[in-house]
């Protein structure tokens, strides 16, 4: 594909059970590249075994489709996007690759809490939405609803949708980027039945309101083919994103700021916002897949110049350049093999060892890297593993190397003590489905240990005098006050708002933001350091030598970030405060061997004086039972320390909101399929983290601090002030 | 009772006689080996020469244990370290600590390198300033104090000596890579007052019988094999004419 204005890129994006898979098979079919039989046998986009066998999709893969519009042919590259939660770190990769998004919402259902999610989503990367309404064949069938009430749930839906577009659509696009059922930005229909329905393609068709009502009352099945026929979901919802979503060459303008900080005036700054085939090469990763035969395969989006095979790219950050062994578009589970790739499409690429999800690579000598992608989803739910059998060791290192790599929202650790790899993850679902792959793809029988929760630490006030930290030599001393970080602060850091984990680049932009959000001038000035959701500042003022241990003060802050003194668990929402500082004058009594320790008591101690507290990571569950069932699924939520935020009716169905602690929601799945005899559908959502109750705290903190091989009590402050 | 003594600079003979005689009434006797180390003798060495066991401390065992200055409360523990006893500053805080929990505390000093240094150069001790010490470089540590000591000094036409960073694992640096992080933090603090011609002196294994005396310009240093440790080096500042023509005698060609 040379003209990059003939190319649209897009994902589509949908509340679980809203019919996204049903709706890609279907476009990939109607496209033409599979024959309709084989789409209607095969779920194309869901090739994995296991998400087939749960019906959920996993790995974001993808497609390329050919459309004709107004005479001319067009290419849509599709990019699945997993529909789960617990995947929440792939969709907002899959988003980086793509332009447009269709929201499918149900009909029936309405907006539900993850399509907020992933509007969200798509508009921070500034992705154009359009709106398909999907399962219209049950509103008239099964609901009977009449044609007035029909578009009074459309009108319901498509001012729900824009109101979330206005939250959170970018400024400039907060008003051109509204869906509109008259100009055609929606659309609604059936993706089960292969039919939809737009005003333009009303007008270009002369099918009538009252024609949809028609074929879809009958009782024939042949007249719902019929609809299908001449009204087909493909040509309907193809039409509409080479329509109203961008092509790259529009769209790489305005979202190459977004998501590039380097110089926009310099070539290659201009080659990306032209999606320039003639320029540098540029492409991020946006994830890795494992294929059987080629091995690891980056598949991304290609922003800038011409990707040929035998071309030696450069991976920001990592030493060595990579060849490019293979160049192909991705149709489903196939890789279609081509000699080059132009800018503005979807490129899967063999051979680019070093890459993983959120690479930058360039031909570019200095290209800066890209911004990285805002993913906050952080693990709360770990598994110890072991080979089974000893010889498989090497190998299991191996593989778990490469599946962290294919999904960076697994994490694996090794235990120094046990040996043990940790493996951590999204839910007790996305960690199962992980050892299933290992298992079955990999070929690496394992064992696992039952899943345990991932805690965080923190501190509930401010800590009062500051606490006096001193090197093993005695000759340097630090002054630490803690207390809570503020929490819009700490909601900034969540969204991406304010950077973390990464060197502060412009600390006058920072102190301006941190000051909006309610911290005090001085304090927003004396920013040095943001690890995870916790910050380090220096409030001293003139203290000599002090800079020069400011890096070795920051990597004890960072220890104890890693490291919290009540149960070796991460801290969250902790701001650290220096104080004062007495150093020695030669700088050889005040190495790391030193001032790391004594920064690291001090916040320790500090930390303890501010009273330390026990966070635990909640899951949102979302539960629809028959109404004479919602009784028994309240008293299993109130079982798991639960509680009921919200119950609604709708018809005979009981729509329960509930959240809980992840620890109490282990075999959730297999209680509520009991005790409902499998009458529940539902769906659940991390939800942050929240103090363990009080009474809990010790009990758990004991346990956790036994698992470790820990003394069972923490420390007090009094051992981190020797 | 707890003796502090220094062992001097070198050889195992180069402890006082006092000191001596307090390692050989002691009841217990430690061994301080960080800081400084003598390069002249094993521990095997001094044991056979003191008739005595000799207990290493590492440096955690120094800083953190601390159990010997308890120990010191009915017993006489003799604490060893290489040159004078109380130019580490950290033996310092020791007897304090000891003193403060009323425990008999005694000096007895040995050679230290702060004046073996100038006499071994011919330069005028009095006309030293304040001393430096350059550590290896670390991850988030790359101090240029040394670097403002020595301007400091120079200021005033004062001489620096810089002590040289020795590791627990047995690395002692030497006056070639003393002298590269010294331009190295140059370049840091953009300025050039100590530059590739500067004059730069450097001594190893003071007090052996076969010391090493060597005095030219820094760049000459960089490609120097100074020989086995021991090292530390000195940026002469202003130059008495008598200074000058001992300075001289060290010049190669
Ligand atoms: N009646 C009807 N059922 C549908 C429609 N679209 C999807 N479904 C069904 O809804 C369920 C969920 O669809 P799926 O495509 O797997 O949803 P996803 O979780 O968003 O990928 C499946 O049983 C589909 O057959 C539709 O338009 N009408």
């Amino acid at each position: 594909m040379r003209k990059p204005e003939k190319i649209r890129n897009i994902g589509i994006a949908a509340h679980i059970d809203h019919g996204k898979t049903t709706l890609s098979d279907n476009l990939i079919a109607g496209a033409g590249m599979m024959s309709e039989e084989m789409a209607g046998k095969q779920l194309v986009l869901d090739f994995d075994e296991q998400e087939q066998a749960r019906g959920i999709t996993i790995n974001a893969a993808n497609a390329s489709m050919v459309h004709e519009f107004k005479g001319d042919t067009y290419l849509i590259n599709l990019i699945d996007t997993p529909g789960h939660v617990d995947f929440g770190g792939d969709v907002t990769r899959a988003m980086r690759a793509v332009d447009g998004a269709i929201v499918v919402v149900c009909g029936v259902e309405g907006i539900m809490p993850q399509t907020e999610t992933v509007i969200r989503q798509a508009l921070k990367e500034r992705v154009k939405p359009v709106l398909f309404i999907n399962k219209v064949d049950r509103l008239i069938n099964e609901l009977k609803v009449t044609p007035e009430e029909m578009q009074q749930r459309f009108v319901k839906i498509v001012t729900n949708v824009n109101r979330l577009i206005a939250r959170y659509a970018p400024e400039e696009h907060k008003k051109d980027w509204q869906v509109k059922i008259e100009d055609g930005t929606v659309a609604f229909g059936s993706a089960y039945h292969n039919w939809a329905i737009s005003v333009p393609f009303m007008k270009k068709t002369g099918i009538t309101f009252k024609d949809i009502y028609e074929y879809n009352s009958k009782e024939e099945k042949s007249a719902i083919r019929e609809l299908a026929k001449k009204s087909p979901i493909h040509e309907v919802l193809l039409d509409m994103v080479i329509e109203h979503l961008p092509s790259p060459i529009v769209a790489q303008k305005y979202r190459i700021p977004n998501i590039w900080r380097g110089d926009l005036e310099s070539p290659i700054g201009k080659a990306m916002t032209h999606a320039d085939p003639d320029g540098p090469v540029a492409m991020m990763v946006t994830k890795i897949i494992l294929d059987p035969h080629a091995g690891e395969v980056a598949v991304g989006r290609l922003f800038s110049g011409t990707i040929k095979k035998g071309m030696e790219l450069r991976i920001v950050g990592m030493p060595k350049k990579n060849r490019v062994q293979q160049v192909s578009f991705s149709v489903g589970a196939d890789r279609v093999q081509v000699e080059e790739i132009v800018a503005g499409n979807i490129v899967s690429l063999v051979g680019m060892k070093d890459a993983i999800a959120g690479s930058t690579l360039t031909s570019d000598e200095d290209m800066e890297a890209f911004e990285e992608m805002k993913h906050y989803s952080e693990p709360v739910v770990t598994v110890a593993l072991e080979a089974k059998h000893m010889k498989d060791l090497p190998k299991l290192v191996e593989v778990l190397r490469a599946v962290s790599k294919a999904d960076p929202s697994i994490q694996v650790q090794i235990n120094q003590e046990t040996g043990e790899h940790l493996m951590s993850g999204m839910g007790e679902l996305h960690l199962e489905i992980t050892i299933y792959r290992i298992e079955h793809e990999h070929g690496v029988e394992v064992k696992a240990s039952p899943p345990i929760v991932v805690y965080r630490e923190s501190v509930e006030r401010n800590s009062g005098a500051p606490f006096e930290g001193k090197s093993p030599n005695k000759h340097n001393r630090f002054y630490i006050v803690v207390e809570p970080l503020e929490e819009a602060v700490v909601d900034a850091i969540h969204e991406g708002d304010i950077p973390s984990d990464e060197k502060i680049k412009n600390p006058k932009e920072l102190a301006k933001k941190l000051e909006e959000l309610g911290m005090s001038r001085e304090e927003a000035k004396g920013v040095k350091a943001i690890r995870g959701q916790n910050m380090f500042l220096d409030m001293t003022k003139g203290i000599q030598y002090l800079h020069e241990t400011m890096e070795l003060c920051i990597q004890a802050f960072e220890e104890v970030v890693n490291r919290g003194p009540l149960a070796n668990e991460k801290l969250m929402g902790v701001k650290v405060k220096l104080m004062d500082a007495k150093l020695h004058e030669d700088s050889i009594h005040r190495g790391p061997a030193q001032v790391i320790p004594a920064v690291r008591n001090g916040i320790y101690g500090a930390i303890c004086n501010g009273n330390r507290i026990l966070l635990e990571p909640m899951q949102k569950a979302f539960i629809d039972v028959p109404q004479e069932l919602m009784g028994t699924v309240t008293r299993e939520m109130q079982q798991r320390r639960g509680t009921i935020l919200d119950i609604q009716q709708d018809g005979a169905t009981s729509k329960i909101i509930a959240k809980a602690p992840v620890a109490e929601m282990f075999g959730f799945a297999g209680a509520i399929r009991s005790v409902t005899g499998g009458r529940a559908l539902w769906s659940t959502e991390n939800s942050g983290f929240e103090r363990v109750p009080r009474e809990l705290q010790d009990k758990i903190v004991r346990e956790i601090r036994t698992r470790k091989g820990l003394k069972p009590e923490p420390y007090d402050a009094a051992y981190y002030s020797e | 009772m707890l003796t502090f003594v220094g062992l001097g600079l070198y050889g195992v003979k180069d402890i006082s006689v006092r000191g001596l005689e307090a390692v050989r009434s002691a009841d217990i006797v430690y061994l301080e080996s960080y800081t400084s180390r003598l390069m002249g003798s094993s521990i095997k060495e001094m044991e056979d020469f003191f008739r005595k066991k000799v207990h290493p401390l590492s440096r955690d065992d120094v800083e953190r244990g601390r159990e010997y200055i308890e120990e010191a409360r009915e017993r006489n523990v003799v604490f060893l370290t290489a040159g004078d006893p109380m130019v580490a500053t950290t033996h310092v805080d020791l007897r304090i600590e000891a003193m403060k929990k009323g425990i008999e505390t005694r000096v007895i000093h040995g050679q230290s390198i702060i004046a073996a240094a100038p006499g071994l150069l011919g330069l005028q001790a009095y006309k030293f300033g304040k001393t430096g010490s350059i550590p290896y470089p670390e991850e988030g540590f790359r101090p240029t104090t040394p670097y403002k000591v020595m301007l400091d000094n120079l200021k005033t036409g004062l001489h620096t000596l810089f002590l040289l960073d020795i590791k627990e694992e047995g690395r002692y640096m030497n006056p070639a890579e003393a002298v590269e992080l010294l331009l190295e933090m140059g370049k840091n603090l953009g300025d050039e007052t100590f530059n590739d011609e500067s004059l730069v002196c450097a001594i190893s294994r003071a007090g052996s019988d076969e010391p090493g005396i060597w005095c030219g310009r820094a760049k000459e240093a960089l490609r120097r094999d100074f020989g086995p440790p021991l090292h530390c080096i000195v940026v002469p500042g202003n130059l008495h004419f008598m200074e000058e023509e001992a300075l001289e005698m060290w010049m190669e060609e």
